[in-house]
């Protein structure tokens, strides 16, 4: 009997341990289902920015290839060619991956410059990808949305540690 | 502080090699991704299954949404026209009496217009309109400029038919699900429209820039003939549009083509028309989007 209430404990538990980030990250894709008719690029793309912050904030969480669902959820979402967010967040957490096995002393600041970075090469990678598909368009579309995405990105990682709270025991 | 724990595992093989399966999975992920990517950009609309199915699912979501919120994309215009409100009276009276001729000769072209079509017998669509539908969410976050339509294929729906708005043309139909539909605004980079100048017909092809405005380029070479405040609608050539839908006004002049801003602004447009296209029989099946820009069958006809 306790053995089964146990089990029941466990299952939740796991959802809540493990299922918490990913389900984050999905509803951060979907935040373009909000009803905005944006005629600019305007809307930072949340799913990166807390696929992003979980990465920096808890390394051991996922398996590096993590992004690979993950992205390909962000593709259908966002109306970006399908594949062009797989392919670039998972690229984009290798690189951290290897960044990190490189640097011995971690601080905000450091933090703060791998996201901005990875960002910035999501949305131009992703901007260039979406400008192949559709024959033409002006890399400066993108820049606003890269600055805004930075400076975001602090308050998505106290909101991510604010979750993560909550989320362990 | 020290760096967070990371993933390297000491001398355990089995950690070891699970490390290594998760790298090779990964970059296989990526390079999948990659190869995706490839095959939708070379058809855009290959995967138009998977991105309807999630419409279907959130739709309800951005439906509900759009309806608390429409509205609130106009309040700053509601809140100036009340403190304008006298002058604008006064300048909306003038215009009305002069728009009160103007209407009259425009009925009377109409007419005549019919008479001839008739007499050219052209094989044209003759009801206009396939269904009136919100534009509920668009593609926000990404560099593409896509809007979602609250009506599919079981409203008549079919991509590569025009959407307008009240105040001009909005986009055309790009895919279509069962209850959605994806339009592609005129601004994006996709989108090109073969449009005209209302005053003299000097014809030009209209193409989104990705940040709101339009590029209309000049059929003719030669001296760029737009100037700041011309009025580009519709042409009609190619056979999808309907001649005479209000597409842009041209803001400045920029080398050998023209920056225009669209006037219908799908941010405050509330309700969108999908239209027939205009001469099915012109667009051939394989590219039914689009219309290749070229001297077409009829002429526009003379303001």
């Amino acid at each position: 009997m306790t053995r089964a209430r146990s089990t029941i404990a466990q299952d939740r538990s796991s959802l809540r341990t493990h299922g918490t980030p990913v389900i984050t990250v999905m509803l951060g894709s979907a935040t373009t289902i909000l009803p905005i008719i944006a005629v600019t690029p305007a809307l930072p793309p949340f799913g990166l920015l807390l696929l992003l912050a979980w990465r920096l904030l808890r390394p051991e969480l996922w398996p590096l290839w993590i992004a690979v669902p993950l992205g390909l959820f962000d593709d259908i979402m966002s109306g970006q060619p399908i594949g062009s967010s797989m392919f670039l967040w998972t690229v984009t957490l290798i690189g951290i991956e290897f960044s990190s096995g490189r640097l011995l002393w971690r601080d905000y600041w450091q933090d703060w410059l791998i996201a901005a970075i990875s960002i910035s090469f999501c949305i131009l990678g992703g901007s260039y990808f979406a400008r192949l598909s559709a024959g033409g368009g002006s890399v400066l579309v993108v820049l606003p949305q890269i600055a805004w995405s930075i400076l975001l990105f602090p308050a998505v990682l106290r909101l991510c540690a604010l979750i993560d709270r909550w989320r362990l025991p | 502080m020290a760096a967070p724990p990371n993933r390297r595992p000491g001398y355990n093989r089995k950690a070891q090699y699970g490390l290594f399966a998760s790298y090779v999975i990964a970059v296989a992920g990526a390079l999948l991704g990659l190869l995706l990517t490839i095959i939708s950009i070379a058809d855009p609309t290959g995967f138009a299954v998977l991105r309807n199915m999630t419409a279907e699912v959130t739709r309800p979501v951005s439906a509900t949404l759009r309806r608390l919120v429409s509205g609130i994309g106009s309040a700053d215009e509601q809140i100036v026209a009340y403190v304008r409100a006298g002058s604008q009276n006064a300048a909306l009276r003038r215009q009305v009496e002069a728009n009160r001729t103007r209407l009259i000769e425009a009925a009377a072209i109409e007419q005549e217009n019919r008479q001839l079509k008739s007499l050219l017998k052209l094989v044209e669509t003759q009801d206009d309109e396939v269904v009136a539908a919100r534009m509920v969410s668009s593609t926000a976050s990404s560099a593409r400029r896509l809007a979602r339509l609250s009506a599919g294929r079981r409203q008549g729906v079919r991509p590569g038919q025009p959407v307008r708005g009240p105040e001009g043309l909005v986009g055309r139909i790009y895919e279509a699900g069962p209850n959605t539909a994806n339009v592609l605004l005129l601004t994006d980079p996709e989108n090109i429209v073969p449009v005209r100048r209302t005053r003299d017909n000097v014809a030009g092809i209209s193409t989104g820039l990705g940040d709101g405005s339009l590029e209309i380029r000049p059929l003719s070479m030669g001296r760029n003939p737009f100037k700041p405040g011309d009025i580009m609608v519709t042409s009609g050539t190619g056979g999808l549009y309907r001649p005479n839908i209000p597409v842009a006004i041209v803001l400045r002049v920029d080398g050998d083509a023209a920056i225009a801003a669209p006037l219908a602004n799908p941010a405050k447009v509330d309700t969108v028309i999908v239209q027939h296209v205009f001469q099915p029989a012109m667009i051939r099946p394989a590219e039914d989007a689009q219309p290749l820009p070229g001297p077409g069958p009829i002429q526009p006809e003379e303001p």
